[in-house]
């Protein structure tokens, strides 16, 4: 980067001004709202802070929260590293086909996220009277949720490795073949290796979107307090209670969440040196 | 695929239930556990009932009750029931919704209006102005909200519950003040024109009016408005009290077949009619819902002035009145339609 | 139709696609045919009233309006920043990388608060821009400033690796062949790095026509002015008419997934293009 050949580097002030645009168009839209975030948490200091987190509703919430991610991430996860296996080290016919539909889910309403299971799994849709009479509860439990979650996080870890599994091509893992290796030796000592810090990158982004996800839950949740209320929807209640201060107490601890995984991940990129053209989508 | 499709829901339900380790609707010997579905301005309400209503129970029958509440708009809250929320109780914000889950689940009978007394309302409410402290434009009635440079707050009423009292209370006066449906129709598209923002929900109104500062009066539920004037913005705003009102009754009804299959019958019963006791309709009154109760709300008439009511019978109920004004087609959606075609 | 077109000496083709589909079908296609099925149960006519009615349509040009030009603005600025990382060196430069991804973790929720506080009238910025006549909170722009939050990430996750990877040496002979600065940018990098743009724009764009949770705060919701598509499908259910949300829902999905298959169709064309 730090090539000084004057021919191919701007003029310092311009150098500075467009440094001086991407931080002031940063501070308008990222930095700002994350700061009122936390300015309208501690609006009435620590100790109403941290007593809206301690309150029994609140930590269900945030167990919740917790408990939905660590059941669809991995799901996604494994999905995520099938996918890209398939689609990144074999070649065949309607493979755009099946990126897109893979990528549906990041272009459909979190309203109809949620929908589309209230229409299935509701007492009204399909499979709604066989589970009645079964005594099963999907829609309005946390099945409903974690499913309406995997289906809004589903992208997250087969983009992200698909472009860098492409990018690597198979050359390692025929050579790993032609010595003999069978398929999960190949899997496990030669493609992991090569894939997992862009596994790692992929599962902490979906493991955001998981925890955050406001839109799909709030269909298929039902709201009952301290019971299928996720941090999200925790925070609709108390914003709709006039509870500012708790609402965005709750907010900004989903915010450190995001923050710590952010901070994971640049850490991890640090350390490893990441290659960069994995992250893209 | 079609074979395991049931079976792997089945697992990862069983999985993952097992690990939340709770679901609802508990049935042990001595506690029972209700689920009340009640619509957003309610939180207050039944969080006071609820503690008292516990207390009774034990004290009258030895066995402990407990609650589980959840909130949210009114219409969202009905089809949540209806597509399987197993509520107890419903506690809603108007008789369309219960007439809803009646209709189209089959949870409850379709006369389930007279089983309760006072048209299964417990309590009522009405509609008034929230306005800014000392009353800056001289909002007095419905006809200064159409003055040059008002800006009124009130939510969709295609979203909102309380957003239809609010039309409807305009409508009322409309007709009264020009003596036609035409008539009532002009003063409410011209109310409309003078709305900047339709909110989602009744609550998001509130906030948009009393947190943003947008708007000059606020349309609200009289609970909400005192509400927001002794808790929200102590000293910030003024109540005002319209010259003709409606009469909102947000009925409560068991849901039949869930506490049926619950075993909760019963003490889902006693739970709306302790709503109806005296004790019941004072807390009612300290929550700003006006009692049905004559002699707790003469002991409250400071609160609650009197002042001239329509009720929804005037509008020939509400599954005439939502297919009149607020269906697809309806008067709501011609004013809009109207303004777009001006535009 | 999904048939190996030259063989790969690989193993786990079989299990890896199965397991692929399976749960592509799962989660993602039965859901979702279960809309498609109950919109075309409703016929022609129905589906054209409610999913085609002024309203929808004029909801559907706010929804994509406002995400076609929140997606140009990501393009220019989301450009500019992924070119800071890469180019520059500056202090904060690792904490800017890391935060760009937050839009991807803050609940939709939480976002839609704060820039309404941010943006309405008596917020910080938004009592800044009252005084000049521009109003933010509740205005299409307001809707169009909630989906640049959003979409940002997307753009310069999808330019910032390519633009690492571009080799100085074109825009070396570009200069030395007496090309201004300016010009080299706009005959050399930007073809460069067009398709990754296009990418990014696309998801961007995708994104934001279905983003609801945190529009719907700041969006004034005035049917023909300011209500967005998923708006109308909360009205519709309100109603109690899942066939009409559903209409709406199709609408939109369709129209998503072409723009999803398009730009995948394009990203895979130009793969084919640079391996010869």
């Amino acid at each position: 980067m730090s090539n000084s050949n004057p021919t191919t580097i701007e003029s310092p002030w311009a150098r500075r001004a467009l440094i001086g645009v991407g931080f002031l168009f940063l501070a308008l839209f990222l930095f700002l709202p994350l700061v009122m975030v936390f300015a309208g948490a501690l609006a009435k200091g620590w100790s109403v802070f941290f007593e809206t987190l301690v309150d029994p509703d609140a930590l269900a919430a945030i167990r919740l929260t917790l408990l939905v991610a660590a059941i669809s991430v991995p799901i996604n996860a494994v999905f995520g590293v099938a996918a890209s296996w398939a689609i990144a080290k074999f070649d065949f016919r309607g493979k755009s086909l099946l990126i897109s539909l893979i990528d549906l889910p990041f272009s459909v309403s979190p309203v109809v996220s949620g929908l589309i299971f209230v229409l299935l799994f509701g007492a009204q849709g399909w499979l709604g009277p066989w589970l009645t009479e079964h005594g099963m509860r999907i829609i309005f439990a946390v099945p409903g949720i974690v499913l309406a979650t995997v289906f809004v996080t589903f992208p997250f870890v087969a983009r992200e490795l698909i472009p860098l599994m492409a990018e690597q091509g198979r050359d390692d893992e025929e050579a790993a073949r032609s010595l003999g290796a069978n398929g999960w030796q190949i899997f496990w000592h030669v493609t992991l290796p090569n894939i997992r810090w862009g596994l790692l990158y992929g599962v902490l982004l979906c493991n955001a979107r998981a925890m955050g996800e406001f839109g799909a839950v709030s269909v298929v949740s039902g709201h009952i307090r301290g019971l299928t209320n996720t941090m999200p929807l925790h925070v609709e209640i108390l914003y709709n209670e006039y509870d500012f201060v708790g609402a965005f107490a709750v907010a900004s601890l989903l915010a450190s969440l995001a923050l710590v995984t952010l901070g994971v991940k640049t850490v991890l990129e640090w350390r490893f040196g990441i290659h960069r053209a994995g992250a893209a989508h | 695929m079609r074979a395991p499709f049931p079976a792997m829901m089945a697992a990862l339900m069983i999985g993952t239930v097992g690990l939340s380790g709770c679901s609802g609707g508990g049935n042990g010997k001595g506690s029972v556990e209700l689920l009340n579905v009640s619509y957003d301005p309610t939180r207050e309400l039944y969080k006071d009932v609820n503690a008292a209503f516990a207390k009774d129970y034990q004290a009258k029958t030895g066995k402990t009750v407990s609650f589980r509440m959840s909130h949210g708009g009114s219409g969202k809250q009905s089809r949540s029931v209806i597509d399987g929320l197993s509520a107890d109780v419903v506690t809603l914000a108007l008789a369309y919704d219960i007439d809803a889950i009646a209709e189209r689940a089959k949870l409850l009978p379709a006369n389930w209006q007279s089983r309760l007394p006072d048209n299964s309302a417990p309590y009522t409410s009405t509609i008034v102005f929230l306005v800014h402290k000392g009353n800056p434009k001289g909002i007095r009635d419905w006809a200064d909200l159409v003055k040059p440079g008002v800006q009124v707050i009130t939510p969709s009423p295609k979203t909102s519950g309380g957003a239809r009292w609010n039309f409807l209370a305009a409508w009322a006066y409309g007709k009264k003040a020009g003596g036609s449906d035409a008539a009532a129709q002009k003063y409410v598209a011209d109310l409309y024109a003078h709305v900047p923002v339709l909110d989602s929900g009744a609550r998001g109104a509130t906030t948009t009016f009393v947190e943003r500062g947008l708007g000059d009066v606020l349309i609200a539920w009289e609970n909400e408005a005192l509400l927001s004037e002794k808790e929200l913005g102590a000293g910030k705003f003024d109540i005002v009290v319209p010259s003709i009102s409606i009469l909102a009754e947000p009925p409560v009804a068991v849901v039949d077949a869930n506490a049926k299959a619950h075993g909760t019958e019963q003490v889902a019963t006693e739970y709306l009619k302790f709503l109806y006791t005296p004790q019941g309709q004072e807390i009612a009154a300290r929550n700003f819902y006006r009692p049905r109760d004559l002699a707790v709300l003469a002991k409250h008439a400071a609160t609650f002035p009197k002042l001239d009511m329509v009720t929804i019978q005037d509008f020939g109920g509400w599954a005439a009145a939502q297919k009149r004004f607020f269906a697809d087609g309806g008067v709501f959606d011609a004013i809009y339609g109207g303004q777009a075609k001006r535009r | 139709m999904l048939r190996t077109k030259r063989r790969s000496a690989l193993p786990g083709f079989g299990l890896t696609m199965g397991m692929t589909i399976f749960w592509l079908g799962l989660v993602v296609l039965v859901p979702l045919s279960a809309l498609v099925i109950r919109a075309a149960g409703m016929g022609w006519e129905g589906f054209a009233e409610v999913g085609l009615s002024p309203r929808a349509l004029a909801a559907y040009r706010l929804s994509f309006g406002a995400a076609l030009a929140a997606a140009a603005i990501n393009a220019v600025f989301g450009l500019l920043i992924a070119w800071i990382l890469v180019r520059y060196e500056f202090p904060g430069k690792k904490l800017i990388d890391a935060a760009v991804d937050l839009p991807f973790a803050l609940p939709t929720a939480v976002a839609g608060i704060a820039l309404v506080s941010l943006y309405s009238e008596n917020g910080w910025v938004g009592s800044l821009l009252a005084p000049l006549g521009i109003k933010v909170a509740y205005t299409p722009l307001g809707v169009t400033i909630a989906l640049v939050f959003i979409g940002l990430p997307f753009i310069v996750r999808s330019v910032q690796p390519v633009l690492a990877d571009l080799g100085r040496d074109v825009e070396e002979a570009a200069a030395t062949l007496g090309a201004s600065r300016v010009q080299t940018f706009g005959r050399v990098i930007l073809p460069a790095i067009a398709p990754a743009l296009l990418t990014g724009f696309a998801l961007a764009f995708a994104r934001g026509v279905g983003e609801y949770g945190s529009i719907i705060f700041i969006a004034g919701n005035m049917p023909f002015k300011s209500e967005i598509a998923p708006l109308l499908i909360i009205t519709q259910l309100e109603q109690f008419d899942y066939n009409g949300a559903t209409a709406i829902a199709c609408v939109m999905l369709v129209l998503s997934f072409a723009m999803l298959l398009f730009v995948n169709l394009l990203q895979a064309w130009r793969a084919k293009r640079g391996t010869r």
